[in-house]
């Protein structure tokens, strides 16, 4: 499954990294906070997460994530949203918890 | 002739909008080299809260690197606070980071932890008023 896969198929809204969709899923992890993620994070996978700032785009990034997919519709704010773009890194947006939406997507997946 | 490359950084204090551009510049430099995959990650791993721990508690700081075919050696250095307790510091979930960093979501006490677990050598030199030095060793292969 791809980034643009998994968009579609839940209804996320893109909201940076529209070039690099894709991208590859193979799993998912929920997180919301930056140091617990940058050690367990794994590569590719959908990160929920609530936290829209640049430094939860840097460890996304650093981590190879698939992507970011905030969920109950939390705000990217303007320096991460920046930052995403200038890595074409993609950030897509749910109005779904975490819970929910993380279940959801690991049906799919699995 | 030697077979190693060396990089420096200068991390700047308090920018967090900056933090983590040195991890992310090396982990390139490693994949363009084609090194190991699993030191790679361990490498960005342990820089990258290095270089958080001292935007957060040491108004910034250097980063030296030296990459081997064998190993990759980083040394940060801060003129920060220092650590007073160290084995405090090293104990998961103790953290002194103040509100405003907790509310960017890091200063849950996992920097120097994880470092330690992603490196196979982690040596602590600090002093009170002074500042900090890591140094740092992943080996290609563990």
């Amino acid at each position: 499954m791809t980034v643009k896969e998994l968009a579609e198929h839940f209804g996320l809204k893109i909201l940076a990294g529209e070039n690099s969709l894709d991208r590859p899923v193979s799993g998912g992890y929920t997180c919301d906070l930056l140091s617990w993620a940058v050690a367990r994070l794994p590569a590719d996978a959908a990160w929920l997460t609530v936290m829209g700032n640049i430094n939860a785009i840097a460890v996304a990034s650093l981590k190879d994530a698939a992507c970011i997919i905030l969920t109950d519709s939390a705000p990217l704010d303007i320096p991460a949203l920046e930052k995403a773009r200038e890595l074409s890194f993609p950030v897509l947006l749910s109005e779904q918890d975490s819970f929910t939406l993380g279940a959801r997507i690991e049906g799919l997946l699995y | 002739m030697s077979n190693t490359l060396s990089f420096d950084y200068i991390v700047p204090g308090d920018d967090f909008t900056r933090a983590g551009e040195a991890s992310s510049d090396v982990k390139h430099k490693l994949k363009k080299i084609g090194y190991d995959s699993d030191a790679i990650r361990r490498v960005a791993i342990a820089m990258y809260e290095g270089e958080i721990n001292m935007v957060i508690h040491a108004g910034g700081g250097k980063v030296h690197v030296e990459i081997s075919p064998e190993k990759i050696e980083m040394v940060l250095s801060d003129n920060g606070p220092g650590i007073e307790d160290v084995a405090l510091a090293m104990r998961e979930g103790y953290s002194t980071a103040p509100d405003k960093v907790r509310a960017l979501g890091f200063g849950a006490g996992m920097g120097l932890p994880n470092m330690k677990k992603s490196t196979d050598v982690m040596e602590i030199s600090t002093k009170v008023g002074v500042g900090t030095t890591l140094h740092m060793t992943v080996y290609a292969k563990r």
